[in-house]
């Protein structure tokens, strides 16, 4: 009896919620898990525009969700990725690593309706007067994926921008883009509203700067960004309307370490509200 | 050329009015409270006040020689100060007052309608204003039925000071709200309109019985409502503060509030009083002190 | 001629002595510049020269920061918190010793009323130390670490809207979270800074721990770009802002901004209406409008637009231009030449494009720098005055018909600072607040300030919060 013929796949991107291919008809080989090489989607400067458009009109209805409603839709999203585990493991190779992404990605499905406890407050300030602070989105977020540890670093990026109501566009990384699309097929059939997390495989140093210049962005996530002196241009670029930019860090990350709040907090602005106090 | 306003449901009418800000209300009249007044300005302003001040005594201890006294100092404060602008007693002084005060120009006021608390029937607090007016009083002070008012019956309210305008006959009218009883300045604000809407001359902040009596804050957001009114309807009324101010420098600050809130057509004694009693003195030794540049002491101004 | 005129109430000026000319503080003492270049610090409201000021070049900022290196390596770094702490107490409590001196002093370099410095930049300036004071040893529980590490070298950049208060804003936090600091006051505004650096003398605070470097943009710019430093805060414009995040890409300092803006207040037709016309004016003529909070979009409701504007008209006639050290003052001196221009060129601007220009008759001083409160009606988001910041005492009135419209024009702007919301209905309030993109709202108030508050921009407002537990972060690793 002959051996099966596979039915190969074809890897897109994921934008809006649809898996279009890149708009400039372009793909680049890059290899499958079972080692032989297939063609993943060579994303262009107007994918990139597509994508932040698509964030963009996510962003007023997942930023005005509740907090519990954003939490049980990325705790979903983990059971998924457990579901999908084998074939992580298949794409990563690294089983702990598909482990720990899974349980990064609850990690931060817990925080959603506590980011707001712990980083706002009351106020008390001098006079009759209700202030309260609360953290809010900060809006799009363009994300450079770290080229290591291609499921746990993608999790570790992704998860922290959404959770808090974020919409993100996701330049995954160049030369293991499996496991980002796979997640954008947990993604799409997962509750996350389309258009909350657009990814983009292909080259960070031709779409990135696009991002980093594009004023309908409001961050810039540059953890990928190994290169010192494109990361170095991209946050100037990003100067144009003062993004709120996370830069690379100076020295490897080790992606098990426990990760803090910091990349939440990156985008996230305190809003503070006043009121008199009068009867 | 007058409008008049005729609410036919006066529930909505008062409470479709703009909301009051507590701490905003608060903090404008406390910022008016800063202005620095000085020289040829304060000594005018002193004057202005004298002439303002309604000279008040409401005991039960008040005798007719009490008030001949307070009368006698009604016109003549001491040095050339000007002559206040009323005579303030209960009903049964009113015939000594008027005799003291005869041909002098200074008003005769009496607090009528069961003064402070209004809590009588509607036929005894009329035939108490007649009485005051028969005796001689030309402007009646009357208390609005707070009760009445708290519990949202706002129809009795008016009609009652409707009856009482119409028993004061040519006597004027100043209504008094009693606003520290009102709790909030929306009630003060709704108040003030219900009174002028009524046909009250005046709206006076207090009795002076209750705690607290005249604000500066309270005092601004009657001065609106006679502002607003006048806008609304072309009628001017007047403002009365009572209570609680005793020094020449609060006095100052009122007008000052006068000026800025409602104008400067309101700093006349036909349209701005203070209802006081020590209140007369300090402004005497104020300018006593403007005259001499020495600081003067109360042995140089009478009791009365 | 009106019959209760307030006669002039000017504050003393003899309070302060001014001196002649004034050195750079580094290093705990005045020093000459390096090469001898100084400026001239004028009063606005009469352009009389207060004092010479130096111009700090690239190598008195050198001095400066590797005063302040040196200071951070071995005293305040490993000073314990508590001796940080009271230190800044003992600044907090000779500030309010010195308040009046103080608030004359900003009052003439700056030109805003005396009323103002001494009511509300003052009181709020000793307040922020005190606050900061007690962070100083209670760090760890501040959530940001169980041991948090100051950053070193702070290179502080202000501006001439709030000399001292942003001096506070800048100053407190940093040296609570034990950073040693170089601080770079305006041009038109050094001398409230030096005066601070007095204060800093008679506290007995240890040399380089606070550096004041005079000068202009070329100053600043050799300070935000010295390799020495740490960390950057600035405060000023959004062009600036830009420059400097620019200039910061690529290192490792960390940058907080605090920019401009282009504030809505918006009123709803069941808004308290009085404490409403006192808000916008409050908004848009506090401090002249050299406010990047300043309410200086009026966005009224359609229903109540004529009755609001006139109350808004008859409260505008009442304000008092002219003398800042005269205690009625409500409406200062605008703070230069140079700023005044730019507000009469958008003013005229506002004109050309079809927008009715409103002004009170305000009778204006012959010598100095002024501007009458302005009010322009029949703008539309278009107008350049509703889209730049103009920073002066004009106001662009705007009209809505619903809530969304409201929302959408108040956030249809590349700031997000503040914006005010004037109605008596809480749940409105709520929502409102929720929907607009900006860092501070008042509702029912405005421009009002807290050092327990955190105050910053979304967008291109700017990034970190000044005020508050918020405000430590920018200072802490």
């Amino acid at each position: 009896m002959p051996e099966r013929l596979a039915v190969r796949k074809t890897y897109k991107l994921f934008i809006g919620g649809a898996f279009p291919r890149s708009e400039s008809g372009r793909s680049y080989p890059v290899s499958s898990p079972s080692g032989e090489t297939v063609n993943a989607s060579l994303a262009s400067r107007k994918d990139a525009r597509d994508a932040v458009r698509a964030a963009r009109s996510a962003f007023p209805k997942w930023a005005g969700a509740t907090a519990y409603n954003r939490g049980q839709i990325l705790y979903r999203i983990a059971e998924m990725i457990e579901g999908r585990r084998e074939q992580f493991i298949a794409e990563t190779r690294d089983a702990a690593g598909v482990d720990a992404a899974i349980d990064r990605w609850v990690w931060y499905a817990g925080w959603a309706d506590k980011i707001a406890q712990v980083h706002g407050g009351a106020n008390p300030v001098a006079g009759p007067y209700f202030n309260l602070s609360a953290p809010e989105p900060t809006g799009v977020v363009a994300v450079v994926a770290p080229p290591d540890s291609p499921l746990l670093g993608l999790v570790s990026v992704v998860a922290p921008a959404i959770v808090t109501g974020n919409t993100v566009v996701v330049l995954a990384a160049e030369d293991h883009p499996l496991p980002a699309i796979t997640l954008a097929e947990v993604l799409a059939t997962s509750d996350l509203p389309a258009g909350v997390v657009n990814i983009l495989t292909g080259r960070p140093a031709e779409t990135a700067p696009w991002l980093a210049a594009h004023m309908d962005v409001n961050g810039l996530d540059l953890t990928g960004a190994t290169d010192p002196e494109l990361a170095t241009a991209w946050e100037r670029d990003a100067a144009e309307n003062l993004k709120r930019v996370l830069r690379p860090s100076p020295d490897a990350i080790d992606w098990s370490a426990d990760p803090g709040t910091g990349r939440m907090t990156t985008f996230l602005e305190t809003k503070t509200v006043w009121h008199p106090k009068g009867v | 050329m007058t409008a008049v306003i005729q609410p036919t449901d006066l529930r909505a009418y008062l409470h479709g009015l703009p909301g009051v800000d507590k701490v905003g209300a608060e903090q404008r009249a406390a910022m008016l409270g800063t202005r620095s007044i000085k020289t040829t300005s304060k000594r005018a302003a002193l004057d202005l006040a004298i002439r303002m001040v309604d000279l008040t005594t409401l005991e039960g201890a008040d005798t007719p020689g009490k008030v001949r006294a307070l009368c006698a100092k009604a016109r003549h404060p001491g040095g050339d100060a000007p002559a206040v602008a009323a005579v303030c007693v209960y009903p049964s002084m009113v015939p000594v007052a008027a005799e003291a005060l005869r041909g002098s120009g200074i008003h005769v006021a009496s607090v009528a309608t069961a003064f402070p608390s209004g809590q009588a029937p509607l036929p005894i607090k009329l035939a108490d204003t007649r009485a005051a007016v028969r005796d001689g009083a030309d402007e009646i002070d009357m208390v609005i039925n707070r009760g009445a008012f708290l519990s949202g019956r706002y129809d009795q309210v008016f009609e009652e000071i409707v009856a009482v305008k119409e028993a004061c006959g040519e006597a004027h009218l100043k209504v008094i709200l009693e606003t520290g009883e009102l709790a909030t300045y929306d009630n003060v604000r709704r108040a003030s309109w219900l009174a002028m809407l009524a046909g009250g001359d005046f709206i006076k902040t207090s009795t002076g019985k209750v705690q607290p009596a005249a604000t500066p804050a309270v005092t601004l957001v009657m001065l609106e409502a006679v502002r607003d009114f006048r806008a609304a309807t072309g009628r001017i009324v007047g403002v009365k503060p009572a209570g609680g101010i005793r020094t020449a420098k609060d006095a100052i600050k009122y007008l000052v509030l006068v000026a800025e809130t409602a104008g400067e057509t309101w700093l006349d004694p036909d349209l701005f009083r203070f209802g006081a009693s020590t209140l007369l003195n300090d402004l005497l030794l104020q300018r006593t002190k403007m005259a001499t540049g020495r600081y003067s002491g109360p042995d140089y101004v009478t009791l009365d | 001629m009106s019959f209760f005129e307030y006669a002039p109430a000017p504050e003393s000026r003899s309070i302060v002595d001014i001196r002649s000319s004034y050195g750079l503080f580094i290093d705990g003492s005045f020093v000459d510049s390096v090469d001898g270049k100084t400026f001239k610090s004028v009063n606005p409201a009469t352009e009389e020269q207060l004092a010479e000021v130096v111009e700090g070049s690239p190598a008195d900022v050198d001095a400066a920061v590797a005063a302040a290196r040196r200071a951070f390596d071995t005293v305040w770094g490993p000073m314990s918190g508590a001796d940080r702490s009271k230190y800044l107490f003992r600044i907090a409590r000779l500030i309010q010793e010195r308040s009046r001196e103080l608030a004359v002093l900003e009052s003439l370099d700056n030109g805003k009323p005396i009323r103002e410095a001494r009511d509300v930049d003052l009181p709020l300036v000793a307040a922020h130390f005190f606050y900061y004071a007690g962070w100083a040893d209670k760090l760890s529980h501040a959530g940001f670490g169980s041991d948090p590490r100051p950053l070193g070298v702070a290179a502080q950049v202000i501006p001439w809207n709030f000399p001292l208060l942003m001096l506070a804003w800048k100053i407190a936090p940093a040296l609570a979270c034990g950073n040693t600091v170089v601080l770079k006051p305006a041009e038109t505004t050094p001398l409230t800074a030096l005066l601070f650096a007095e204060i800093c003398q008679q506290a007995d605070l240890p040399p380089g721990v606070v550096n004041i470097v005079t000068g202009a943009g070329e100053t600043g710019r050799a300070l935000v770009e010295h390799p020495g430093v740490d960390k950057v805060a600035f405060t000023g414009s959004t062009e600036v802002g830009r420059a400097i995040a620019r200039s910061v890409a690529g290192t490792r300092k960390r940058l907080t901004l605090e920019l401009g803006g282009k504030a809505a207040n918006i009123v709803f037709d069941d808004a308290p209406i009085d404490q409403a016309v006192e808000g916008i004016v409050n908004g848009i003529f506090f401090n002249q409008g050299h406010v990047c909070c300043a309410g200086s979009r009026l966005l009224v409701q359609e229903s109540v637009q004529d009755s609001f504007l006139d109350a808004l008209k008859r409260r505008m006639s009442l304000l008092r231009v002219g003398d800042p050290l005269d205690k009625n003052t409500d409406v200062g001196a605008i703070n230069s030449a140079a700023q005044l221009a730019r507000i009469r060129e958008l003013s005229a601007v506002g004109e050309e494009e079809g927008a009715s220009r409103w002004s009170p008759a305000c009778e204006l001083p012959d010598r100095g720098f002024w501007f009458a409160p302005t009010l322009f009606t029949g703008v539309s988001q278009a107008h350049r005055i509703a889209r730049e910041e103009i920073f002066g005492p004009v106001l662009s009135v705007l009209t809505f018909r619903t809530p969304d419209e409201a929302v959408e024009k108040a956030n249809n702007t590349p700031y997000g600072l503040s914006a005010g919301i004037w109605t008596e209905k809480g749940s409105r309030i709520l929502a409102v607040a929720d929907r607009l993109r900006a860092g501070v709202v008042w509702a029912n108030t405005f421009n009002k300030f807290d050092p327990t508050s955190p105050f910053g921009g979304y967008k291109e407002s700017g990034y970190g919060r000044e005020g508050g537990r918020h405000g430590l972060e920018a200072y802490l690793a």
